[in-house]
């Protein structure tokens, strides 16, 4: 008998099934030339394509799959511009540091450079975006880097990987005996399990502290640190307080929580950064929204810090003392050498500051952000997941929609992209179809990546979009208004479309919110609807953020009552 | 390249052994770059072992940035280590080329003065010399000072490679 000839496969069969092996459910991808190879190999997979509408649309599609998942996100496009669209999506993946595999098309290789048609050099471009790239040049090589890939995404501090892939790369003949082949990465450097020795030192640190804050940062998020989070905080009885994208790691509605640190954040726990004796971060990078004045930040306190990478050991801060490794790790350990703190009097003036300076909104000159947001938080009980865009709505929302769950709020912290929060929500989605998803985003990100409704409507995914249009970028305007004598430039945005409109033109249901009264009746029919829905609340248009500390001030400058005396401009970045 | 002469006191040098590797001398230059670090002198050389590189690189600059400019490129998957390394553990070493117009200037004259250096003439041309020095960084100063009196109309200098002495790798 004949024997049948063995099939031989291509380079992009082989890419196809090391994915397969990876556990990959979704690609977010976009075709193009130079991946059809790519396209063509994923007709016969059990992944799942989900044909976006831009480049970047994918990427923080994937990036909100990864947060709600802790898995990484997949993304396919094409060469040139397609890689360029990408890298919006790819460089917030990297400031936040979201497991992401970027697999774009390239040129054969015998053009590469040579200006070939959608050629760039994508390997150069996301070159500073990214953990780590590739740029493939044979089939076979395909399998190691995949696998490398994969690891180092996920391993250590996460971020994403591009893996540039020539079209005679995955159209040509895969020959290689296995796919799944040993990892060449002697240089990838993983932290040392931690010594007890040090963590006993560490542990020490804490003692006699009678003012303890612990700062936790998302890495304690991406560790799932929560539970021993808590223990911590309960054994040492020390108030937490979390950065923005630390949300989630410890609940804030416990009593110990002080919510939200920083330019926005709760002014008690601005407070408890002015009067603390030590201050602990898990996870934190010690940003300038937290640390907006590196001189005065948390003057004559201990300074500790607990991070995996060690690159972030005296970039900011120089602390007295610090231990690299996994949050949950090394909270584990930590847990069995701390002793209880007399913190009985700290702990007052917290509850005092807490009732004396309460996040708050009023209604009397008609519907306000804030409470639109109270009311999803109360509506949903504070179990949606939330993604939000940037600007205003984004502190509102992380004022006002406390976070008691982890992995349930998902925002662009390090990079600030408008447009991230409505694709990112469909990630999400993707990701926990049985979840409540809750798009709060602004009128201005919202139209950056709106076009994704499609996506939305075709896969009947049940994201909830709010929609905060006060017809400003209000974030620029509160600027504006308290530091450049009101001279609004380049913030009006008169002239919306109808949201609601919007949402039908893509067979998705609308719902219009514009006054108090009948907010509440509206948002809860809005929140319960089976399926898509656009939720356009129209908002009071000029209201500002408060608490704010001014950038570049320190925690000592805190406004947290609108000012009534002009301010000076502010000296710190952004 | 006015490699070497610091201004303001701080120059460092780092070893890095690195993979042998496209783009990876592009990754380790943006960390300096980005930070708004200039590099005095940098060397690619191969390692003892094939598969990886060795770079040697001088800058100059607050000490702080440089730490952080070293943690950065650690973190690179294609840095197997990066260090720096003071004058009293390691070796350093040098070569320069030094092209010295002949008018006026006899042999004998070269000859004397390069004496003292380890330097010697490795090209005798109708109208210049070609002085080959190899040694310290700060020899290699001391000479092109000389000869510049004599006319140097073109130099090249390799950059400082270091090894760590004894058991240390480096």
């Amino acid at each position: 008998m004949p024997k049948k000839s063995k099939k031989i496969m291509t380079g992009a069969e082989a890419l196809i099934k090391c994915l397969e092996n990876q556990g990959v459910e979704y690609i977010f991808g976009y075709p193009g030339g130079a991946v059809i190879p790519i396209f063509d190999a994923l007709v016969n997979s059990k992944i799942k394509l989900i044909l976006v509408r831009h480049e970047q649309g994918a990427t923080h599609m994937a990036d909100g799959y990864a947060r709600a998942t802790g898995k990484p996100g997949v993304v396919c496009v094409t060469s040139g511009p397609a890689a360029t669209n990408a890298i919006t999506g790819i460089m917030t993946a990297m400031m936040d540091s979201i497991p992401m595999i970027v697999l774009t098309g390239q040129t054969i290789t015998p053009l590469l450079g040579k200006d070939a048609f959608q050629e760039t050099d994508t390997f150069s471009v996301s070159m500073p975006v990214v953990k780590h790239n590739y740029l493939v040049k044979k089939a076979n090589e395909i399998p190691r880097i995949v696998k490398e890939a994969f690891y180092i995404t996920q391993t250590g501090r996460p971020g994403p990987v591009l893996i540039d892939l020539p079209k005679d790369t995955t159209a040509g003949e895969f020959t290689a005996s296995t796919l799944d082949p040993e990892m060449d990465i002697p240089g990838y450097k993983l932290p040392a399990k931690i010594k007890s020795v040090d963590i006993k030192a560490f542990a020490k640190q804490f003692k006699n502290s009678k003012k303890p804050l612990l700062l936790v940062g998302h890495g304690a998020v991406i560790s799932k640190a929560h539970k021993e989070v808590l223990a911590f905080a309960e054994k040492i009885k020390a108030p937490v307080a979390t950065t923005l994208l630390g949300k989630g790691a410890f609940p804030e509605s416990h009593p110990l929580s002080l919510g939200m640190i920083g330019m926005h954040g709760t002014a008690y726990s601005n407070k408890a950064l002015i009067g603390c004796d030590l201050i602990c971060s898990i996870g934190s990078r010690w940003d300038d929204r937290v640390n907006t004045n590196n001189m005065e930040f948390c003057l004559g306190a201990k300074k500790l810090h607990i991070d995996i990478d060690q690159g972030e050991i005296n970039k900011i801060v120089k602390p007295d003392s610090y231990l690299i490794g996994d949050a949950k790790e090394i909270l584990t350990e930590l847990l069995k050498h701390v002793d209880p703190l007399e913190t009985g009097t700290w702990l007052k003036e917290m509850d005092f500051y807490k009732k004396e300076f309460p996040l708050h909104y009023s209604n009397e000159h008609g519907l306000t952000a804030q409470y639109v947001i109270d009311l999803a938080y109360q509506i949903t009980k504070g179990k949606s997941i939330v993604v939000t865009d940037v600007g205003q709505h984004q502190m509102w929302a992380a004022q006002f929609y406390r976070t008691d769950y982890p992995d349930s709020w998902l925002s662009s912290g390090g990079a600030g992209t408008m447009g991230y929060g409505f694709p990112a929500a469909l990630g999400a989605q993707f990701g926990r179809p049985k979840d409540h998803v809750l798009a709060i985003v602004g009128d201005g990100g919202f139209q950056m990546t709106f076009y994704e409704l499609a996506t939305a409507s075709i896969h009947k995914l049940p994201v909830k979009v709010l929609v905060i249009d006060n017809k400003y970028l209000g974030m620029v305007r509160q600027w504006q208004e308290l530091f450049f004598d009101n001279r609004l430039s380049g913030v009006d945005l008169e002239g919306n479309p109808d949201f609601v409109k919007l949402g039908e033109a893509y067979g998705i249901k609308g719902f219009h919110i514009d006054n108090v009264e009948k907010a509440q009746e509206i948002m809860t029919q809005a929140l319960n609807y089976k399926g898509p829905a656009i939720i356009h609340a129209e908002v009071i248009k000029e209201d500002n953020v408060f608490p704010m500390i001014p950038a570049g001030k320190s925690a000592y400058h805190m406004i947290i009552e609108p000012p009534t005396e002009k301010l000076e401009r502010p000296s710190g970045s952004t | 390249m006015t490699a070497i002469k610091s201004k303001d006191g701080f120059t460092h040098t780092i070893s890095m052994l690195v993979a042998n590797k496209p783009g990876v001398l592009v990754r380790i230059a943006m960390a300096f770059s980005r930070r708004g670090f200039n590099i005095d002198s940098l060397v690619v050389s191969p390692s003892a072992n094939e598969k990886f590189s060795r770079m040697t690189i001088t800058a100059q600059g607050d000490p702080e940035t440089l730490e952080q400019i070293i943690r950065q490129a650690n973190k690179l998957v294609d840095v197997i280590h990066a260090w720096e390394h003071n004058d009293q553990e390691a070796i350093h070493s040098e070569l320069a080329l030094f092209k010295v117009r002949k008018k006026g200037n006899s042999k004998s004259v070269i000859n004397g003065l390069i004496k003292a250096f380890q330097a010697r003439i490795i090209d005798d041309s109708e109208d210049s010399f070609i002085i080959e020095q190899v040694g310290e960084t700060k020899e290699l100063d001391k000479l092109e000072d000389i000869l510049k009196k004599y006319g140097v109309v073109e130099m090249v200098r390799t950059g400082k490679v270091v090894m760590v002495k004894g058991h240390q790798p480096t």
